[in-house]
């Protein structure tokens, strides 16, 4: 290496300085954040950001950057209830809330498999997640959280590999009510035509989206 | 209708004649379109396993994965399913059980009778803005049985209540593009995007564009902001329809069909008011042809 190169690394070292000051997401994720307030996301989460599915813990890896943040913001502010996660997001900077959010969105999550649409459905679970129930307008869940329910977006969050105490808890907070924070009310007019059946079928069916084998 | 069949007879020797007498049968009478859907289209548990069962199968799966299925006849971004909700099942949703009893028809847009075969060739050239598949092709074929399955028990040439998207009478003060803008950035960008590009996954469209080279061509019914309004009132946001008001489904279906979109196919010489004047000055409301804001409509969007 000649010394010109050495001064321009040098150079670029100063210069990149400050970003390497920025927030770091993966430590936030892993020690938690400036605050101590703010613990690390990993106890609850999991060290790979899958979630803890025996504990119905949300997988937040490979989740978008924008949904992420939108429930982190939400929780500050108390449009989502969650005793656990309002003050853990109140004691997180704006700063802070968007760095772990980017970087959770780049952290890798278990391939979801191609259920796709044509598929005339084996039974009426698969049925409602494909086509839905128009008859109570209840839309697809595929049709607005895309192929398998890998996510669409920023608005519209995977449901493959979430925990199925994870999925069954959301949809149940959106029936009674104690969630809301669903662009439009999209969700909550789809939640609260599900029966209690359903909803638990439901989110078995996604909780194990992920897992399932590929027919070749 | 009897007058209509009757002049249709007549005029098999001199079409040219007839012209002024024969409306277009596959429009809709609107009447007995407000009256409430009550068929019910047979359940897929209900299919044979045989080789009727299996061309349902096929035909169902054409209509919900068009484009991935369908390459070579789809030349956008768009799925049968996405103008015909519940896999052609739903009312007021222009179920395929409401059109295909009333087939053959004569239609005023190519100014023959056309068979269901015809019809659906038609939402290729356009809404898909593709290559039609030859109406004797295994793909037609599968999606015509598709479509008989479901019309099962319905009567031939009798409008079944629910068909088409009934029609939204135009406010008395027309419609505005800023309420229009309005309206889509609060209640339809969030699945078509903020520039009506639609949302793909894994390169594969979710959600469909609503304009530019992906999105329906200039010559779709949908491109007509009457159609559109109809269509976005019964329909849209998906899981709420009825939700927007009449003045609302209006100026959004404004909004989206100011916006270019592949250009008619049916252009005639290249020039773009020869086309307007030939399909578009009597077809419905649309801006095809005209300027707005000093900006002439219907360019296309090239390729």
């Amino acid at each position: 290496m000649n010394p010109m190169s050495r001064v321009m690394i040098g150079s670029l070292l100063i210069l990149a300085w400050p970003a390497a000051h920025a927030v770091d997401g993966q430590k936030i994720f892993t020690q938690g954040g400036q605050n101590p307030a703010a613990m690390a996301c990993l106890g609850c989460h999991g060290p790979d950001g899958k979630g803890i599915a025996a504990a119905g813990f949300p997988r937040l890896s490979g989740l978008s950057a924008g949904y992420l943040s939108k429930q982190l913001d939400d929780f500050r502010s108390g449009s989502r209830k969650q005793p656990v996660m309002e003050p853990l997001a109140k004691a997180l900077s704006d700063e802070e809330i968007r760095a772990v959010s980017a970087w959770l969105s780049t952290q890798p999550s278990d391939p979801v498999t191609g259920v796709r649409r044509q598929q005339i459905a084996s039974n009426p679970t698969e049925r409602l997640a494909l086509y839905g129930d128009w008859n109570r307008e209840i839309p697809g869940c595929v049709q607005c959280h895309g192929p398998g329910g890998a996510g669409v977006g920023e608005h519209f969050p995977p449901l493959a590999g979430q925990p199925a105490a994870y999925l069954v808890a959301q949809l149940n907070a959106w029936r009674d009510g104690s969630r809301r924070n669903d662009p439009n009310q999209l969700m909550v007019g789809v939640a609260k035509a599900m029966t209690d059946a359903e909803v638990t079928a439901i989110a078995d069916y996604f909780a194990h989206a992920a897992h399932q084998e590929v027919a070749p | 209708m009897k007058t209509l069949i009757a002049a249709l007879w007549l005029s098999a020797g001199v079409v040219q004649a007839a012209e002024i007498a024969m409306s277009d049968q596959s429009q809709l009478k609107v009447p007995d379109s407000q009256a409430t859907p009550v068929f019910v289209p047979p359940a897929e548990s209900e299919l044979p396993d045989n080789a009727f069962g299996q061309m349902v199968r096929q035909g169902h799966a054409l209509f919900v994965d068009t484009r991935r299925l369908m390459p070579e006849a789809v030349g956008n971004g768009m799925n049968c399913s996405n103008c015909h909700l519940d896999q052609g099942r739903m009312a007021h949703s222009a179920p395929l059980w409401g059109a295909y009893p009333m087939y053959p028809a004569y239609r005023k847009k190519n100014d023959k009778v056309n068979t269901y075969a015809e019809r659906i060739q038609g939402c290729f050239q356009f809404s898909m803005n593709g290559k039609p598949p030859a109406a004797d092709s295994p793909q037609m074929t599968a999606l015509s049985v598709y479509s008989y399955w479901l019309a099962t028990g319905t009567r031939t040439g009798v409008e079944t209540p629910g068909r088409g998207y009934p029609e939204v009478p135009q406010p008395k003060d027309g419609y505005d593009f800023k309420r229009g803008e309005q309206v889509y950035s609060e209640q339809c960008a969030i699945c078509h995007g903020g520039k009506g590009e639609g949302q793909k996954v894994a390169g594969e469209y979710v959600m469909p564009p609503l304009w530019g080279r992906d999105a329906y061509n200039w010559g779709a019914g949908m491109h007509r902001i009457n159609t559109a309004a109809s269509f976005i009132k019964h329909n849209m946001p998906l899981g709420k329809p009825g939700s927007l008001s009449d003045q609302q489904a209006w100026d959004v279906a404004a909004w989206i069909n100011r916006h270019e979109r592949p250009q008619d196919p049916r252009l005639v010489e290249g020039s773009i008011e020869k086309t307007r004047v030939k399909f578009h000055a009597n077809d419905g409301v649309n801006l095809y042809g005209q300027k707005v804001e000093g900006v002439l409509i219907g360019q296309g969007t090239g390729g």
